[in-house]
């Protein structure tokens, strides 16, 4: 489904992504993990399509495709979601009023007409309660306010109403308390099925044990220099990135 | 394929104002110039009584003898009054035609401007007055609103049918001698809007009236007074296009209310004259002085979303005379590209628990520049005066200006004045959230300044709230990149 070949990019000319190679079929779960600023962000933003990153070589394919050329847009037209590592305020939009564009945005790409109110607000319904996000809550205005855990578990519930193909979730696990975090996890594996992936970034092997990868790769300075399957997330809690970092130098 | 950036901006640019049609009706027009000759004419073809003439000749002579007001923070050639004809009708018009008899043309001009009576009528209960260039064409509702003893028509008819409440309240609250444009207006006035709403009466359906300026090298120079009787209540829409021309056209409006003991006024104005084009050439010269004066515990809101013309310089005020009478001022005002705007309001306290609150939005975009401007007076009579103001400005790119210029002159001691500021961007990691969700960049800020502004839009009534809200995002058109 997706599938990154030797992926490099860039910042104000620094170089930050340096030779990325992964490749995430349907129906899997991968999970990245890495010290702070070996750019597990970058990456993620750089899949969704931030023009803040320039790619300066490489590619992106999904489905077969190359990206490289879809606007942000165009990509979450495709199915790519990114749950934010620090989800964005935007004072006087209501979580809903957001999804109903986002929604009939993407529709509208397709050639769909607008999603009827009463279906939108069946799905509304049914999402909410997955995640046990109380309805008042959605009329307020987009993270405006929000504490931690909220913007996490709102991210993952803009997740659930668009269904996307491909979601990538970054640190979407820190901020939330031991229930919340159930809740969230619960939600993800629900929504997971043999046609969609998820990847999801984070420092801490609890989640792992709610959302089980297939595959875990280490990400450090740039590149993945380690990849294996649940036991090497166990073993890094254990164990610390040090003796990642001493591999890596050799 | 994605669209590049550069081919985004470019399509976008390309977008035109959307009421830049102009309809060939044939009208009877005056020569340009204006004289004392002129200003008697124009009386004369309104069949007007004689004190209405020698108000507008004394109102021209003072205008001679005033000056153009310079301290408002905008730039612009000023308009060659010599140059401009002062009187404007289209020909086939005739108040007193039932709706059937209307030009077809005109018809279809009101369709283009998206108000077609017929659709009115059915479905939004709104009475509508429709200005063109400088005369009213059609009115209706008129015998649903005079069951209740309502008077809504075009001012010159009311001049005719009810001179005596005409010559009382006119004048009353914006005086012939107030400033350059009102003093102009008063000479020169065409048409515009008469509304009174008797004693206690609730008017059940919004008046609404839509002013558009046709004809090349025409001013418009309406005139609105309502006059809101004890413990009546009415609320009021005004609507405004031009078609998109290379000249200037001027537009000086004079709108008065009057909201006796115990009665409310809800105005609302949506402004969409044309802004001139994306170079800065061309669009009207909005100079308008709006005002209203409440009794005891009387209530006037002025909302207005302000999204058009090149140069706009207008201050809807409340005169707080009577005890516990209210005032609000809600504003949305949007710049683009060369557009300048000197908006805002004063809120002048004389009587006792006064109040007074001040939303103002003002969302500037390409080069233009954007000045909020506010007094907010007390008088020493005005024990436990309160006011609230607040000013929030977005930009968009580095282009533009935002300005904010509060006055406050408080002479008693008891009065609380509160005023609150803010100044935000659009931040590139606002668009790349709502891109990442499939909304791309142009219904991003279409939302994210729809979000800023939705304190001011939620007091307009339901139906002009979605036309306001489209309205900004067509202005904001072409202002990414
Ligand atoms: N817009 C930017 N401008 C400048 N530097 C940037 C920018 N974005 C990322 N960087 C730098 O790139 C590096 C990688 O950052 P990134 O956010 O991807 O790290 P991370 O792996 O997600 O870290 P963490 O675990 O702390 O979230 C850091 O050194 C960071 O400072
Ligand atoms: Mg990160």
């Amino acid at each position: 489904m997706l599938k990154i070949k030797d992926l490099h990019a860039s910042v104000e000319g620094k170089g930050i992504l340096k030779g990325i190679n992964l490749e995430v079929g349907a129906g899997e779960v991968h999970a990245i993990m890495g010290p702070n600023g070996s750019g597990k962000s970058t990456l993620a933003s750089v899949i969704a399509g931030n023009e803040t990153y320039e790619v300066t070589a490489g590619d992106i394919f999904l489905d077969g495709e190359s990206i490289e050329d879809f606007s942000p847009e165009e990509r979450a037209h495709n199915g790519v979601f990114l749950s934010f590592q620090y989800p964005v305020e935007i004072p006087g939009v209501s979580v809903t009023n957001f999804m109903k564009t986002a929604i009939n945005e993407s529709r509208k790409a397709k050639g769909i007409e607008d999603m009827p109110a009463k279906d939108m607000l069946k799905l509304i319904r049914e999402k909410s309660e997955l995640l046990e996000i109380d309805r008042k809550f959605l009329s307020r205005s987009l993270n405006e306010g929000f504490s931690g855990g909220e913007k996490k578990r709102n991210e993952i519930f803009q997740m659930a109403m668009l269904e996307p193909k491909l979601a990538i979730l970054d640190e979407t696990d820190s901020g939330l308390d031991i229930d919340a975090l159930r809740i969230v996890a619960n939600g993800v594996n629900k929504l997971k099925s043999k046609d969609n992936a998820v990847v999801v970034i984070t420092h801490y092997q609890r989640l792992l044990e709610y959302i089980v990868p297939d595959f875990v790769h280490v990400l450090y300075n740039g590149k993945i220099v380690k990849s294996g399957t649940k036991e090497l997330a166990m073993e890094l809690e254990e164990k610390g990135y040090d003796w990642i970092k001493q591999e890596a130098a050799v | 394929m994605a669209y590049t950036e550069q081919e985004l901006k470019k399509e976008l640019e390309t977008k035109e104002y959307e009421y830049g049609f102009y309809t060939d009706i044939e009208s009877d027009t005056f020569p340009i110039g204006l004289s004392e000759e002129i200003v008697i004419a124009i009386s004369k073809k309104k069949n007007e009584p004689k004190w209405m003439t020698d108000w507008r000749v004394e109102a021209y002579r003072v205008w001679e003898k005033m000056k153009e007001p310079e301290w408002a923070n905008v730039r612009y050639q000023k308009p060659d009054f010599q140059a401009i004809s002062y009187y404007s009708a289209p020909k086939k018009a005739d108040p007193n035609k039932k709706l059937e008899d209307v030009d077809p043309e005109l018809l279809e001009m009101y369709k283009k401007l998206g108000i077609s009576i017929d659709e009115q009528k059915k479905l939004q209960n709104v009475a509508v007055d429709i200005v063109v260039d400088s005369v009213s064409v059609a009115t209706t509702f008129k015998k649903t609103l005079a069951e209740k003893g309502i008077i809504f028509m075009p001012i010159s008819e009311a001049i005719q049918e009810y001179p005596e409440l005409v010559r009382k309240y006119m004048g009353t609250v914006v005086p012939t001698t107030d400033n350059f444009y009102a003093a102009l207006n008063s000479a020169v006035f065409t048409d515009g809007s008469f509304c009174y709403i008797p004693k206690g009466v609730r008017c059940p359906m919004e008046l609404s009236t839509y002013f558009r300026i046709n004809q090349a090298g025409t001013g418009q120079f309406e005139r609105t007074l309502v006059v809101a009787d004890e413990g009546s209540y009415v609320s009021y829409l005004e609507g405004c296009t031009a078609p998109s021309r290379d000249e200037n056209q001027l537009h000086a409006a004079v709108v008065e209310l009057i909201a006796m003991d115990d009665a409310e006024i809800k105005y609302s104005t949506v402004q969409n004259w044309f802004p001139g084009n994306k170079e800065g050439k061309g669009g009207v010269y909005n100079f308008v002085t709006k005002r209203a004066i409440c009794e005891k515990n009387a209530k006037v809101s002025w909302t207005q979303v302000e999204t058009g013309s090149a140069v706009t310089w207008k201050y809807p005020s409340c005169i707080l005379k009577g005890d516990n009478s209210i005032g609000e001022f809600y504003s949305i005002a949007v710049t683009n590209n060369y557009q300048q705007a000197d908006t805002g309001t004063k809120m002048i306290h004389l009587g006792k628990n006064t109040r007074s609150t001040i939303i103002s939005k003002g969302i500037s975009a390409g080069k233009s520049q954007n000045s909020y401007r506010g007094l907010v007076q007390v008088s020493s009579r005005a024990d436990n005066a309160r006011n609230f103001s607040q000013c929030d400005s977005l930009l968009m790119g580095n282009e533009c200006g935002a300005h904010t210029f509060p006055y406050i002159e408080a002479k008693n001691k008891s009065a609380m004045i509160e005023h609150e500021a803010t100044t935000s961007k659009i931040g590139e990691d606002q668009i790349f959230y709502c891109n990442q969700r499939g909304i791309d960049t142009e219904k991003a800020i279409a939302l994210i300044v729809n979000g800023f502004s939705k304190e001011v839009l939620n007091k307009l009534p339901m139906e002009f709230a979605v036309e306001a809200q489209k309205l900004l995002e067509i202005s904001l058109e072409g202002s990414v990149g």
